[in-house]
């Protein structure tokens, strides 16, 4: 009796401590493979093996950046299986891209703005309108690959800033650099193309 | 004095919590004499909200594109 008692496995995570992180990975999922099932099957699938696993968690990464390293695998299990090339977002695929020097088109030499933030009229109203989320979708999906990819793991995915680090490779400097650049890009694109363009007007949308 | 470029990536660490006392005293004294950073505060603040509500209703977008294709 005292022997198997012993021998019950050190650490065992618990389902509910496990069950925490759900909605984070299910956000990185669905991110990357687009659909709400095959994401859903990918966390399940997550969480069991990391249930299962859960005596080889060793406590030295945080148990996020471990369930993430899992959630990682199944999505390029998945990719597999479906045996075709990665269409979608990948996080993994991306390494350097043209993000520096972006920022010096907003601000003259002396710091000051060239051109720069114009009033917007009624942002409220823009996140009640369909239209307005399909541009959003487009401003973000311009960003340059690595920029899209630290912007969605903070603001979309929610992970901690040095989480996103972590999984970008990015300093601390470099971080806030590319959050800063990604809002300065995604609000002129926002502005171009929603807040100073006409908008239909109601009678249009219902012609 | 800072500049609107210095100011603007300050208002960006502010959004992330990470800006500290002075930091934000800076912002504070430079958007009341500057219209278009005390535009960039209030529209990247707008930017964080879009992104939050973007990712809420993501399941429900994708769901109703999978329909109709
Ligand atoms: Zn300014």
């Amino acid at each position: 009796m005292l022997l198997s008692a012993e021998m019950n496995t050190p650490n065992q995570l618990s389902e509910a401590l496990l069950a925490e992180h759900r909605p984070v990975l299910f956000r990185y999922a669905l991110l990357q493979l687009k659909n709400t099932e095959l994401a859903d099957d990918a966390v399940q699938e997550t969480l069991l093996a990391a249930w299962q696993a859960s005596a080889n968690y060793e406590g030295k990464a945080s148990l996020r950046t471990w369930l993430i390293g899992i959630l990682k695998h199944k999505i390029s299990d998945h990719w597999r299986r479906s045996n075709r090339e990665v269409v979608t977002f990948d996080f993994d695929e991306i390494n350097n891209d043209d993000s520096d020097a972006a920022e010096d088109d907003y601000f003259m030499s002396n710091g000051h703005w060239n051109g720069g933030p114009s009033t917007w009229n009624d942002p409220e109203a823009a996140l009640k309108q369909q239209e307005f989320w399909t541009i959003y979708e487009t401003c973000q999906n311009n960003l340059p690959p690595k920029m899209a990819k630290v912007f969605m793991l903070r603001e979309l995915v929610g992970l901690e800033a040095e989480e996103v680090c972590r999984e970008t490779g990015l300093s601390d400097a470099n971080y806030w650099v590319t959050m800063h650049r990604a809002r300065l890009r995604l609000r002129e694109c926002l502005e171009i193309r929603w807040f100073n363009n006409p908008k239909p007007t109601e009678e249009n949308d219902h012609a | 004095m800072p500049s609107c470029r210095e100011i603007t990536f300050l208002i960006s660490k502010g959004l992330d919590k990470e800006s500290n006392l002075v930091e934000r005293l800076a912002v504070g004294l430079h958007v009341l004499m500057c219209d278009r950073c005390r535009n960039y505060q209030t529209q990247s603040q707008f930017i964080q909200k879009a992104a939050h509500r973007y990712s809420e209703q993501l399941k429900d977008r994708l769901e109703k594109n999978n329909k109709l294709s």
